[in-house]
């Protein structure tokens, strides 16, 4: 194992910039989302982003992570497969439990600022529809809402009409990928694309890599793929580092977010190290569910993998985003993982960058009680747009 | 206010104070101070003094409160002691609706006490509402079903009477629970005096009281200082006393009460050890560390306030707890968001910077959370003292405040001894995820209560209370409950009568004494010796002294032991702790063996009983009566188990009986053979490894036994017997900081020497009434009752889930 000293001696984390309310307007987050014109420029829009900023000196082959919320930070690269670090990993079921548990009778928010913490769990949706009947029209009717999720006299008295908010993504099935990003020019909103066999991914390896490009060359900046829980079942951690760094390579500049279907690896020693492996394999996020399974984010599973998220930014000083989903309806839940985010990981890791909510239905309550926030009167569902 | 724009650049928490409203306007109502509550009724000091109690997150008043003074205490103790007939002899069914009716009332005021508490005592509302006014309610819930089943889960057993309960400011309402409600399910009367700094929850207990129509002077709460306290426990009237708090104030009890017959339950300090091995999950340990010394500003007699990291992961364990150090946050208690709110009072914030300032000058590196803390009020921030080494004072001191020390170790035995190197023993934590060394270690730890994986767990249904110098007696579930009720025959009957005729008292004098010359051919001599680590042994003093028969003449010569033989033999019996550790059926064998050997050399012991003045019937039944006792205890020694209870869902909470170690047993002068048998088998069953003190003046009895102890297979060590002056042999082992319990069955006059001496290192003392009790009739020579005073609670909480 790594020499505890090593660990110590690691650079911190790159410093967290004054946010300024003016880096809201998501503009930045256009010139990441790769498009046809990469392959032609040879050259990524990320790229282009981190010689804009000037920002500290990196290696070459890093990029950098345009950033509309906070600074840019270098994109994760992954690193070799290290069993060092996680294979005797321990993870205490109930204390994690507990912890869970108590995070959220430790902290909460009020009035504004339950408002404005509301207002950032909106930023962070990934709006979500993954079904049998997804449409061109169906997902039309969402890139609408993931426009403008907040009625605008909402909007307005938040004080925020100048920049208003916007969720973080719009993800759908690859064959939606054209439709949405169609229905999102010049929202600066990047589709994401669940890929891979989704959602068991056990399809075979080509089929899988395949589908990831064309999702990539429909136009998707983030793909959402699943890990193929056998290899994890059979701690075969080789192979399930092996698919990882090919499906990184097939998402080229977009971003991947690593689903470790929690629900079906059961013990939370599984979901760290699964996550440590997604991490070496090179994801820029790791994603707790698909949605599908029986059980989907927990506050207990999203505790480990966010310990598993610091312990690889100790040992790589790589920053990895983090996703749960499947489960979060609430306003409520939004807050709590929010409560979860700032008290793990601090206030650099509650941006849509770092963080996204993979939800369909909570928007909706979102909006109802950030409308109770501005007129104290409760709200009706009919009186939102439908998403 | 900031705007919600300003607000998505911090994603600060922002304030979320918890209304106080309610509770301000009861303080208003009592504006003109509150009174204490006697017999019903709430009644003002007898001199009219008050003293004023302090909101300490924000310096400002909150009420006055009445002064309790000797005249109140007595009062209260007479409105106590009227009430006790009717409350004890009340059925169990009436006693449990009362407690239930507390219960009940309590959760509607869950919301009002937390405040109050928190405003009091400082604590975060978080843990207030969360914690302690929950475990309240459990405890009176709890206590309801202990008062319903009395009669058929303690058959056999009596209420104490009246019971002076003094509680700390750390857990003002909860520690209030948990010496009422017990008192009151067994039949008992209380008078309670909350501590200085918090008596408001208290006061607000005893309007519930009355709301509930709780018949008058069942409770009754006199509020006060020390001065108050100590009027309460030198009280002649009360049947007992139960503390908790400092060991220093522990210690004056002790000797205050020492010979008076009160019973006693001390729950003092710790300096607790929170062991992390190199296999835990270390963010669990973190998180267990901020839930055992950050929490109640580790003003908790349990905290884990001694942390042991073992040296590889020591590194990466210290930079995972320091990181979250800086999450924590420190401020008005009453934010909803706060983890650490005000240290209870300044003169205790003075007292946790001082040992502070100490710590640093004496070479230790203390890190501190970065959090800014209130600019008013009595606040600390949470603290750590790394690279320190246990001969410092912050090592070995209870800072009583959110300052924990760590140390690193390279081996489990290293971890355990460390562990283990405390005068006190209240708690101990252990982190790791082997199974196989986690309850190694939970064993080997001289502690009361263990979590393993988990820490400051409690719950009404589990005992808890301390080794060592972290007291005595439990609190909580039956093994609590059990502290407030006595069997029938430890009540002292007036009446009693030497139950062994026996000669007058002859002084005890080194030989040579002048005997009668004899006729005829000599006997051989023999002078029996004192028995010590398995070896009969010379005196150290080399004198013997005459035993005499009924009529006066010498029967023979017995060793004049002194301090150096009770140092020789307690030296013996702690090395014997293989003993403890032996399977208890190898114990109960060992015991059918001395039954056996005993019984083959039965004639002898009768002869002997016969000199010493027993008929041939007498003398019969009692060596009988001696060897089914020994069956008994052998009998016994595998089934004296401990229990799982129900507590908390996924959590394994055992109660094991654990042997004390090395206990003094001082004999009677009546019954020389029966009481001897009678206390030596049952403390040895259980693991114990003895040092007695025969009759002073027959204790030719117990030098005979020695012979069968030689030939049963009974490990060195086991049973050591001194012979000698009782008086001075007592007041050795009762001194002894070694001996970890004393039972005194001596004369009642002997009694108060032995308790005040056992102040020292508050060892345990069970003084029996050996020298008026029929040893003879099994209700009263035999029975549980011994095996449980041979034994002491280890409470260890297991937590599973996968």
């Amino acid at each position: 194992m790594t020499s505890q000293t090593q660990i110590l001696q690691k650079e911190p984390a790159p410093p967290i910039t004054a946010l300024t309310a003016a880096s809201h307007n998501g503009t930045l987050r256009i010139m990441i989302k790769p498009s046809k014109s990469k392959s032609k420029s040879g050259k990524s829009a990320a790229d282009a982003a981190a010689s804009v900023q000037a920002a500290p000196p990196i290696s070459s082959a890093l990029s950098l992570v345009a950033n509309p919320h906070g600074s840019a930070f270098p994109r994760a690269t992954g690193c070799k497969l290290n069993l060092d670090w996680f294979e005797s990993i321990q993870v205490n079921a109930t204390a994690a439990e507990t912890r869970a548990a108590t995070l959220t009778t430790r902290r909460t928010v009020k009035k504004e600022y339950q408002a404005a913490w509301l207002v950032r769990a909106l930023q962070c949706v990934d709006l979500t529809t993954l079904a049998g009947d997804d449409t061109p029209g169906r997902v039309h009717r969402l890139a609408a809402k993931a426009r403008r999720p907040l009625r605008e006299d909402i909007v307005a008295a938040l004080g925020l009409a100048e920049t208003p908010p916007k969720v973080g993504a719009v993800c759908v099935y690859p064959t939606m990928v054209g439709p949405a990003v169609r229905a999102l020019q010049g929202s600066g909103i990047p589709v994401a694309s669940v890929a891979t066999g989704f959602p068991t991914g056990l399809t075979p390896l080509p089929q899988r890599l395949a589908e990831i490009k064309y999702a990539v060359d429909m136009g998707a900046g983030e793909i959402d793929i699943v890990i193929n829980r056998a290899h994890v079942f059979s701690q075969d951690w080789s192979a399930l580092y092996d698919e990882t760094c090919a499906m990184r390579e097939a998402c080229g500049a977009a971003h991947m977010k690593a689903i470790l279907a929690t629900g079906d690896l059961k013990t939370l020693r599984n979901v760290y190290k699964a996550s440590m492996v997604a991490m070496m394999g090179g994801a820029d996020f790791i994603k707790t569910s698909t949605g599908k399974e029986d059980v989907n984010a927990t506050l207990p599973v999203s505790l480990i993998m966010l310990r598993a998220l610091r312990d690889f930014g100790d040992y790589t000083g790589q920053m990895i985003g983090f996703k749960p989903a499947g489960g979060l309806r609430t306003a409520k839940d939004a807050l709590n993982w929010l409560i979860l985010m700032k008290e793990e990981l601090g206030l650099r890791w509650m941006q849509p960058d770092l963080f996204r909510i993979g939800a369909s239905t909570m928007l909706s309550d979102i909006e109802r009680q950030l409308e109770h926030y501005v007129t104290g009167r409760y709200a009706a569902t009919t009186h939102h747009a439908l998403a | 206010m900031p705007t919600v724009k300003e607000i998505l650049s911090t994603m600060d928490y922002g304030p979320a104070p918890e209304s106080d409203t309610h509770v301000k306007a009861w303080l208003d109502q009592h504006a003109d101070g509150f009174r204490h509550f006697i017999g019903g009724a709430f009644v003002p000091s007898s001199d009219g003094t008050v003293f004023e109690v302090f909101n300490p997150a924000r310096d400002t008043l909150l009420a006055k409160v009445a002064t309790g003074t000797g005249q109140d205490i007595d009062a209260a103790v007479r409105a106590a002691r009227a009430a006790f007939p009717a409350w004890s002899a009340s059925p169990g069914h009436v006693r449990a609706r009362y407690l239930y009716a507390l219960a009940r009332q309590i959760q509607k005021r869950e919301r009002f006490l937390a405040v109050l508490e928190t405003l009091d005592n400082g604590k975060s509302i978080r843990e207030t509402r969360d914690i302690d006014v929950p475990l309240v309610a459990r405890h009176f819930y709890h206590h309801a079903g202990w008062a319903q089943l009395l009669d058929s889960e303690f058959p056999g057993h009596t209420a104490l009477g009246v019971c002076g309960q003094i509680i700390p400011w750390n857990f003002p309402l909860l520690m209030l629970a948990w010496k009422i409600a017990p008192a009151l399910a067994a039949g008992n009367t209380v008078v309670l005096k909350p501590a200085e700094f918090t008596p408001l929850t208290a006061l607000a207990f005893a309007e519930i009281c009355s709301e509930i129509g709780l018949p008058r002077g069942v409770v009754n709460i006199v509020s006060g200082d020390g001065a108050t306290g100590a009027a309460l426990v030198e009280h002649p009237e009360v049947n007992k006393i139960a503390f908790t708090g400092s060991t220093e104030v522990g210690r004056i009890i002790r000797k205050a009460t020492a010979g008076s017959g009160k019973k006693l339950s001390l729950e003092l300090g710790g300096k607790s050890p929170f062991i992390i091995f190199e296999d835990a999950d270390l963010d669990a340990a973190v998180e267990g560390v901020v839930d055992a010394i950050w929490f109640n500003q580790g003003q908790v007699c349990c905290a884990g306030s001694r942390l042991l990291v073992q040296e590889g992961v020591r590194d990466r364990f210290l930079m995972k707890l320091r990181r979250r150090m800086d999450t924590l946050r420190v401020g008005d208690p009453l934010d909803k968001s706060v983890d650490m709110g005000a240290i209870v009072a300044p003169v205790q914030l003075e007292r946790i910077r001082a040992l502070v300032e100490q710590g640093v000058s004496e070479g230790g590196t203390l890190w501190q959370s970065a959090g800014h803390l209130p600019a008013k009020g009595s606040f600390f921030p949470p603290s750590i003292f790394i690279d320190v080494e246990p001969a410092a004072t912050v090592c070995e001191v209870e800072i009583f405040g959110p300052v924990a020390v760590m140390m690193s170790f390279r081996t489990p035995d290293e971890a355990v001894q460390l562990a283990n190197h405390s005068r006190y023993g209240l708690a101990a934590t252990i982190w790791l995820e082997n199974i196989n060394r986690a309850l190694e270690t939970a064993a080997k730890l001289k502690a009361g209560v263990i979590w393993i994986n988990s820490t400051n767990l409690f719950d009404a249904g589990a005992a808890f209370g301390g080794y060592r110098e972290s007291g005595f007696g439990r609190e909580g579930g039956r093994e609590g409950l059990i502290e407030y009720l006595a069997p029938a025959f430890l009540k002292p009957s007036a009446s009693g009568a030497p139950a062994f005729k026996r000669a007058a008292s002859a002084p005890v004098v080194p030989t040579p004494v002048a005997t009668a010359f004899q006729a005829g051919e000599p006997h051989i001599d023999r002078t029996a010796k004192l028995y010590i680590g398995g070896k009969q042994t010379r005196p150290d003093s080399g004198y013997s002294y005459a035993v005499h028969g009924t009529k006066g003449e010498t029967i023979g010569l017995a060793g004049l032991g002194s301090r150096k033989d009770i140092r020789n033999a307690v030296e013996a019996a702690a090395k014997a702790s293989a003993w403890s550790s032996a399977s208890a059926h190898n114990r109960a064998q060992v015991l059918y063996y001395i039954a056996e050997n005993f019984a083959a050399r039965a004639p002898e012991f009768k002869a002997r009983l016969q000199a010493l003045g027993h008929s041939q019937a007498e003398a019969n039944a009692e060596v009988e009566t001696a060897v089914r006792r020994m069956f008994f205890y052998a009998g016994y020694a595998d089934k004296y188990d401990g229990r799982v209870h129900a507590t908390k869902a996924r959590h394994l909470t055992v109660a094991l009986h654990e042997a004390f170690g090395v206990v003094g047993i001082v004999c009677p002068e009546a019954s020389p053979l029966l009481a001897f048998v009678s206390l030596v088998m049952p403390a040895i069953a259980m693991g114990n490894r003895v040092v007695v003190v025969p009759s002073t003046l027959c204790p030719l009895l117990a030098t005979d036994f020695y012979q069968i102890l030689d030939t049963s297979d009974v490990p060195g060590g086991v049973v050591n017997i001194v012979t000698g002056e009782r008086a001075e042999l007592s007041k050795t082992l009762a001194d002894h900081d070694e001996v970890a319990a004393l039972w005194f069955a001596g004369p009642q006059a002997e009694v108060e020497a032995a308790e005040r001496s056992s102040a020292g290192n508050l060892k345990y003392v069970w003084a029996i009434p050996g020298e008026t009790m029929d040893w003879g009739a099994d209700e009263a020579g035999q029975g549980v009752t011994y095996l449980r005073q041979a034994t002491q609670i280890k409470t260890i909480w297991v937590p599973y889930g996968e």
